[in-house]
């Protein structure tokens, strides 16, 4: 009966100041289009974008259009015309909803903002399959619709050590995008600015990793589902001032929460991690049943696929191989699971909540053991829940909600 | 004086206890919960009561469970059908064990420690297979009453393979046996032993066995050939349908301070 009353979740005042950049920047986005200049590059998420933006294209990433599509639940609107085409309900449901929607000539972009008709389209496609094979997929059939070209990295997958054969491939994979890049962006390709991007998209990901690490702090400032909106301009604004100094403006808003012990959930008794994609479309949903559970999800492998340690503008191609290589998707299971342990102790965590994703087999780390040796390595309960990213068919909301209650009635019974 | 009791709002069945001070059962229900949960879960109470002399100075306390535990204006607290069907099983079993529960809507393979702790659950995927819904759903293509399947399965002569995951494929694989002349008692025992090794995906099932539900309350072939399975035997607590509700009316006597006998 608790979890029936709606308890109100703390907003974070830094929202407005986001909302404001990301308005800014997708109306930058739109003029370009209209006006032809400057060139418009789409890119996956973790894919080159500071090569991009060195060259001068404005970039434009389509899962932070899906992950719209999730939020505003307008994705199982588009997700049957993708299917009818051919694009299983079984395969990423981010390309499943853009490309529906991209079918129907509709976007959430022109709801939110006044004027932008339709999304900005590209002059090229950038993907890296870091994240997987449906990116590529994904970018493959807007190339032919658009008969625009689709260039990429193909990343090796399931790494234990990273070596530097590794590296090298990849490096010279970025390095071989250059020559078309200029071609299609009209620009030469700049060292020095490329050293610049890469320098700025730094300092963006070590200020977005003390924006996390404010959560190892009782009670923790920020829940992981306000997380998942903050991280917006990590994605799609990294390499620029712009997000340096939003990041800047959020933490020192949560510096002063954990100074005066103002807490996401006011009265956390228990501490989780959460693995796997967000539901988008049940967000603020999960959040507040989770404050009525006096339960605070506060890390997660997905904001942290955002932190890029290893950025180095000394040395920019090696470095920039290495980030987006180290990141967690692309690693095999000993490390996800060190990954993991590493998290329970720097947060203090009491659980793990596994989301197994129907649509996304490659961030959702239930399906071969994991919970279950985590369980007997660390001493702590780990839950799965079904779901997905953006199709809200997968969902059972009572089954999901039964379990997290039961999940949490069994941490209060230790 | 106190009368505790549980009420179980189930996908299927609603499902009432009552207990007296001692934690001694004194009035039990069963009934369907249709689709007005709050009518249901008030007509189970009443139904629970009937046999019992109430003494009228007597409080209540209450707690709902099941899927529909928010339904039940009545309730003083809720707690999930997890913890009841655990705090219910081990009232019976006073040992560590395992406890599978094959309810309506759903599977639930529940650990609990020599102490009646709860250390872990398994829920059934987003699915009717391995659910009581299943077998309703397969009773009413075949047109055979539901309370005649373990009957039928008991005279099966030959074991029959359902092979599909999914209640409809299931159909279809059954209309296939049906032109293969397979004999109806063969292919309910199919089915039981089908909703048995969706059981049994779902755990290794190591250690002490239970088993609750209304599957099992109603078809004591089906704990048997689990059992067969499993190579142990497996304990049944006296109420095998109602171990959710008993758990919920523990819990409203604990929450009284309440020690038992």
């Amino acid at each position: 009966m608790s979890e029936e009353k709606k308890p109100a979740i703390k907003k974070i005042q830094a929202t407005g100041h986001m909302r404001k950049i990301m308005a800014d920047y997708f109306y930058e986005l739109d003029r370009a289009v209209k006006e032809g200049s400057p060139k418009v590059a789409w890119c996956t998420s973790v894919g080159p974008a500071e090569l991009l933006l060195s060259l001068g294209f404005l970039v434009y990433y389509p899962e932070n259009h899906g992950a719209m599509l999730g939020a505003t639940r307008l994705a199982s609107n588009y997700i049957p015309l993708a299917n009818a085409i051919g694009y299983s309900p079984d395969i990423c449901s981010y390309l499943t909803s853009d490309v529906g929607a991209f079918i129907k000539k509709e976007t959430p972009l022109s709801r939110a903002y006044e004027g932008i008709e339709g999304i900005p389209l590209p002059d090229v496609l950038v993907y890296n399959t870091n994240q997987c094979r449906d990116v590529q997929d994904w970018f493959s059939w807007y190339s032919k619709e658009l008969n625009v070209p689709a260039l990429g990295i193909s990343t090796y997958r399931n790494i234990g050590n990273i070596t530097d054969d590794h590296l090298i491939s990849i490096a010279k994979q970025i390095k071989g995008l250059i020559p078309r890049l200029e071609e299609i962006a009209g620009n030469k390709f700049d060292m020095d600015k490329f050293r610049h991007v890469l320098g700025l998209s730094y300092e963006c990901t070590q200020l977005w990793k003390k924006v996390l690490e404010t959560n190892k702090n009782i009670p923790a400032p920020i829940s992981f589902f306000d997380e998942t909106i903050h991280m917006a301009p990590a994605v799609v604004l990294r390499g620029t001032e712009t997000a340096v100094e939003y990041y800047e403006v959020l933490l020192q808003e949560l510096e002063e929460r954990v100074a005066q012990k103002e807490g996401a959930v006011q009265e956390e008794e228990f501490r989780l991690y959460w693995e796997g994609m967000p539901i988008w479309g049940k967000l603020r949903d999960l959040a507040e049943f989770f404050i009525s559970l006096k339960t605070a999800v506060i890390a997660s492998t997905y904001c942290n696929s955002w932190i890029f340690d290893s950025f180095d503008p000394d040395d920019p191609f090696m470095s920039m191989a290495r980030a987006y290589t180290e990141i967690f998707i692309v690693r095999d299971e000993n490390f996800k699971e060190r990954y993991i342990e590493e998290m329970v102790d720097m947060y203090g965590l009491n659980g793990l909540l596994f989301h197994d994703a129907k649509t996304c087999p490659n961030n959702s780390n239930n399906r071969y053991g994991m919970p279950e040796r985590l369980e007997k390595k660390l001493g702590i309960p780990a839950l799965t829940i079904n779901g997905d990213l953006n199709d809200l068919r997968c969902y059972s909301e009572e089954q999901a909600k039964t379990n997290i209650e039961a999940f949490v009635e069994q941490l209060e019974s230790k | 004086m106190y009368y505790f009791i549980g009420i179980d709002v189930g996908a299927s069945t609603t499902k009432a206890i009552v207990l007296d001070n001692k934690s001694k059962i004194i009035g039990h229900s069963v009934i369907h919960s249709g689709a007005d949960f709050e009518a249901a879960a008030d007509k189970a109470y009443k139904k629970a009561f009937k046999d019992v002399e109430r003494e009228s100075q007597n409080k209540e306390r209450v707690i709902s469970t099941g899927y529909g535990r928010r339904n039940v204006p009545f309730a003083d607290l809720t707690k999930t059908e997890i913890s009841c069907h655990a705090k219910g099983s081990y009232h019976y079993y006073r040992r560590a064990h395992t406890l599978i529960d094959i309810g309506g809507q759903d599977s639930k393979i529940i650990k609990i420690d020599n102490s009646g702790k709860r250390t872990g659950f398994k829920m059934n995927r987003k699915c009717a297979a391995g659910t009581g819904a299943f077998l309703e759903e397969i009773a009413n293509r075949l047109k055979i009453e539901i309370e005649k399947l373990n009957g039928l399965a008991e005279k099966a002569t030959k074991n029959v393979t359902i092979g599909s995951y999914c209640t409809v494929f299931t159909a279809t694989e059954i209309l296939t046996k049906i032109r293969q002349n397979v004999r109806e008692e063969d292919i309910i025992k199919g089915i039981f032993d089908s909703v048995i090794k969706r059981a049994l995906e779902m755990d290794p099932l190591e250690g002490n066995i239970v088993m609750s539900g209304g599957v099992v309350a109603y078809n004591p072939y089906f704990v048997k050939m689990c059992e067969q399975k499993l190579g142990k035997e497996i304990f049944v607590p006296p109420f095998p349908q109602l171990t959710g509700a008993l758990g919920a009316a523990l819990f409203a006597f604990e929450t009284k301070g309440g020690k038992h006998a």
